[in-house]
């Protein structure tokens, strides 16, 4: 199709009904189950493995009628924030072809902002949708956890994530939300929210009289330009009849460390199915079944997957478990009491989604910390079960900057009113 | 170490089980697929995407196995906590679909019950520290080999994702004929609340830890201080699968441990594997170091909350009340009582005949008659459940004096087991119809007039003559006459 290379496999699967998505393609990240269409996950080890049953949302998307663009570029089972940890290649930005285009749902994104597709799935464990949603300069939607199906996602840190839509506009995020939402009997955390939503009819760009939150802990430190083009998103609300004030989430200070305790700890898991014995190389390596086991990830997962898999291994070990997993619990359950405290006085919370501008390929690669802190501002989010919406607000030095939208929990709706008004 | 040294002292053997018992529920644990018997399916026909652990799938609870596991919660007295939880317990293992297997840690279902076992003449409680459920792993068929030497493996996941109840007991046990006795109480008892199938393979699988600690360290009640345990060194002896295994299985380690004391050695702490065609437990790779199983909340199943469910779920009324009951109710003996209540089965038939009839014919007929047959075919009520009616005709034909208790016993029953066939049908095909007395008149006629001599010693006062008489027009009858009445009637005649 194109040389950005938002497209794993490139297959086009037609919606089976008329409905509200008819006409419409949809690129699925390479992570959600596709019956019959190889589901890689960005990853060596599952280049061969082709799933025989279709995740819960993409039933609903050919029921609704959308058609599938094909298999979306990623970072390896989504470990990453610019898609450059795929074993298929990075994704490059549209906007700037020397740059990333966030992660770890980039080829969703890029596909969307490229044209490649109408509208895209992704998933987001800590930023996964909201990041390259920012970068690529589109909206991306986390849900609320439990608003859509995981059911035929591939987990990554399955207590985290959900999967959501990624489109040019607010509306049309919000149409494939419609779609996707709602209870799912293969799904035991989803819940009964979302069953008869109308997310669409929220993006009427009325904010007369909203209150925003500003948690100054996650607008200092951001890049310059960054934070210019978020105060001028916030002053254009503030003239539609939005009111804000700034407040504080001193838990979130922990946000970063937390989330990749618990995001490696789950994954520690979450991936040890992939042993060789059913996906990957199998057989011919010397030894024992460990051993055997050892050789075929050794060999399956590159290198991100094996830093995380080893480290949070390491964080539930017998001696460690008390003192990283369960303290990032303790973390988590006070991130999110500060999140329910700041939502008795507004009605949503803003910031930048992402710090930085997009970085340049290969920039962010030698070192993985670095990278971990530009998830400072949707980790948070994500540990906190809550909805976030990223929407496109200007630019700084000609590359997309995107404005976050936090609201409590299954408050889908205020965050979509308030994001149509900063499309206007 | 007290100063005397252990290999010189008596010693008394500590045990403890891990029981796995498989649940009986429609489906399993966390999919929709079938739990029925799997031993003759295709390989990996019985599977879904969950119980495969494919990526991306995820398992959803069936509140039937929670079910079960409250009703065997309330049969044990134990203690169901407001919520319960499960838990990821991981590892490698090729079994294994996921290489994590979903259980529960610190918020099992059942916590601090407790089991009364018979042993000997007494009566012994076995406390249960926490029964818990999980999900059972698929099984593996090593090819050309055993599971060090094989070629290779085949897996089979048929089996991956039955529901499974780990039953855990504090080290209660003094000798493996108690953990025999208690196996088979435990059985009796899942049986009794429909959750179990014993004859099922693979159904009950144990794990016994077994120690040995100076005799004298035992209190008068049978308790041992904590002390003395954790000074025992103690061997874990897997892949137990029947209380006799249990019983033979315990018995071999008692004797090898108490050799090894006796000769001065440490018993090394140590898994063991039985072997029941050999019949001794053999040491599993010692090297094996102290498993690491990196428990945490398995995030995709929400907590569950059950505290209303020990109020809401019914359980029947369970073997040692019924035996009381059928004591007291039926007038029966400790042995026909024991007989009638031990398995639910043969409790509900004895009732519901018991109801219709004399209740000790009744007793008669199931606990001696019925079940000694179908023992001595070495088949169970199970096997008959289907044709209770016609048992239950049998006895009516005998409380109703159409056919006399010798025939029912010697050929009606035993043509019924052997061929199948309804009580009635035999009646007519061997002719057994009670023969009426005008019949009976005839026969003694018969009797009489072919037994002179037999006539003649009864005139003579001789006591032996008229039972001959009386056999005579038994056989004429093909046994088909009531005794008394040809007892009465020669005498009738006789004396005349
Ligand atoms: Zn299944």
């Amino acid at each position: 199709m194109s040389d950005l290379n938002a497209f794993i496999t490139e297959e086009t699967i037609d919606g089976e009904s008329d409905g509200p998505l008819s006409g419409k393609s949809v690129a699925v990240k390479d992570n959600i189950s596709t019956k019959g269409l190889r589901t890689t996950c960005g990853s060596a080890m599952l280049e061969d493995y082709v799933p025989p049953y279709d995740a819960t949302v993409v039933e609903r998307l050919k029921d609704a009628g959308g058609s599938i663009a094909g298999k979306a570029n990623m970072d390896e089972f989504g470990m990453g924030t610019t898609t450059e940890t795929s074993a298929y290649g990075p994704t490059k930005n549209p906007v700037d072809e020397s740059r990333v285009p966030g992660g770890s749902s980039g080829g969703s994104a890029a596909a969307v902002a490229a044209g490649e597709a109408d509208l895209a799935l992704g998933s987001d464990t800590g930023g996964s949708i909201r990041c390259p949603a920012a970068f690529c300069g589109v909206v991306g939607i986390k849900p609320t956890y439990g608003l859509v199906s995981r059911y035929g996602l591939v987990a990554y840190a399955n207590s985290l994530e959900q999967i959501g839509p990624i489109a040019p506009t607010v509306e049309e995020a919000a149409e494939l939300l419609d779609v996707v939402a709602g209870p799912d009997a293969h799904d035991g955390t989803t819940r009964d929210e979302g069953a008869d939503s109308d997310y669409a009819g929220a993006a009427d760009g009325d904010v007369d009289g909203l209150t925003i939150g500003v948690p100054t802990e996650l607008v200092d430190g951001a890049d310059e330009g960054v934070v210019d083009a978020f105060w001028d998103a916030i002053s254009e609300l503030e003239a539609q009849g939005a009111t804000y004030e700034e407040v504080s989430l001193p838990s979130v200070d922990h946000a970063v460390q937390a989330y990749y305790v618990i995001a490696m700890s789950e994954a520690s898991s979450n991936l040890a199915r992939f042993d060789g014995v059913r996906y990957g190389k199998s057989g011919g390596y010397e030894g024992n079944w460990n051993e055997s086991f050892a050789s075929a990830r050794e060999e399956g997962f590159g290198a991100e997957v094996k830093r995380r898999v080893l480290l949070g291994t390491y964080a539930l070990s017998a001696g460690y478990h008390d003192k990283y997993y369960a303290k990032a619990q303790d973390a988590r359950a006070w991130i999110k009491q500060d999140f329910d405290e700041a939502f008795a006085d507004v009605d949503v919370l803003a910031s930048p989604t992402m710090p930085v501008p997009p970085f340049e390929l290969g920039e962010s690669l030698d070192d993985p910390l670095q990278m971990y802190l530009a998830d400072a501002n949707t980790v948070p989010v994500n540990l906190a079960n809550l909805p976030a919406i990223s929407v496109p607000a200007g630019e700084t030095e000609g590359l997309p900057v995107g404005l976050q939208l936090i609201g409590p929990k299954f408050g889908e709706e205020q965050i979509i009113r308030a994001a149509s008004a900063v499309e206007q | 170490m007290t100063a005397q040294a252990l290999e010189q002292r008596e010693l008394a053997s500590v045990i403890g089980l891990e029981v796995h018992v498989q649940l009986e529920t429609a489906t399993k644990i966390f999919c929709g697929c079938s739990t029925a018997a799997a031993e003759d399916e295709e390989p990996n026909t019985r599977t879904c995407p969950v119980c495969l652990g494919l990526p991306g799938a995820l398992p959803v609870l069936n509140e039937g196995a929670v079910e079960a596991a409250v009703k065997i919660g309330k049969a044990l007295n134990a203690d169901i906590p407001e919520e319960t939880t499960f838990h990821r317990k991981n590892y490698y293992y090729p079994d294994l679909p996921k290489n994590f297997q979903i259980t529960q840690y610190d918020a099992p279902i059942c916590q601090d019950g407790q089991l009364e076992v018979d042993i000997r003449d007494e009566r012994r409680i076995i406390n249960v520290r926490r029964a818990h459920l999980e999900e059972d792993p698929g099984s593996l068929q090593h090819k050309g080999g055993s599971i060090d030497t094989a070629d290779y493996t085949l897996v089979n996941y048929n089996r991956a994702g039955t529901p499974l109840m780990e039953i855990v007991t504090e080290p209660d046990f003094r000798s493996p004929k108690e953990v025999r006795n208690f196996l088979a109480k435990l059985e009796e008892v899942l049986e009794y609340l429909g959750v179990f199938d014993s004859t099922r393979d693979g159904s009950l699988r144990v794990d016994a830890n077994i120690s040995m600690v100076p005799a004298d360290d035992v209190a008068d009640d049978g308790s041992i201080s904590k002390e003395t345990l954790d000074a025992a060194n103690r061997t874990e002896v897997k892949n137990i699968s029947s209380h006799k295994g249990a019983e033979k299985a315990l018995a071999y380690e008692v004797t090898r441990q108490k050799n090894a004391i006796q000769r001065g050695r440490v018993i090394e702490q140590e898994t063991r594997h039985w072997d029941e065609s050999r019949g001794i437990t053999v040491s599993m790779r010692s090297k094996e170091e102290e498993k690491d199983y990196r428990y945490f909340l398995e995030a995709d199943l929400p907590p569950l909350q059950v505290s209303d469910w020990k109020q809401q779920i019914p359980i029947p009324e369970l073997p040692d009340a019924r035996r009381e009951r059928f004591r007291e109710e039926y007038g029966l003996d400790e042995e026909s009582a024991s007989k009638l209540t031990s398995t639910k089965e043969v409790a509900d038939f004895y009732e519901d005949v018991a109801e219709s009839f004399d209740p000790d014919l009744a007793a008669t007929w199931v606990a001696d008659n019925l079940l000694g047959e179908l023992n001595y075919r070495d088949m169970e009520i199970t096997d008959v459940s289907d044709r209770l009616d016609e048992f239950k005709h049998l006895v009516e034909l005998v409380a109703t004096d159409d056919i006399t208790t010798k025939n029912a016993e010697e050929i009606v029953l035993r043509q019924m087991l052997d061929d199948g066939v309804d009580p009635d049908t035999v009646i007519e095909q061997e002719g057994l119809g009670k023969a009426d007395d005008d019949e009976i008149v005839d026969f003694v006629e018969e009797a009489i007039e072919e037994n002179p001599d037999a006539v003649e010693d009864y005139h003579s006062g001789e006591s032996g003559a008229l039972n001959f008489l009386v056999g005579q027009v038994m056989q004429k009858s093909r046994g088909s006459a009531d005794p008394g009445t040809a007892n009465q009637l020669l005498r009738e005649r006789l004396d005349d």
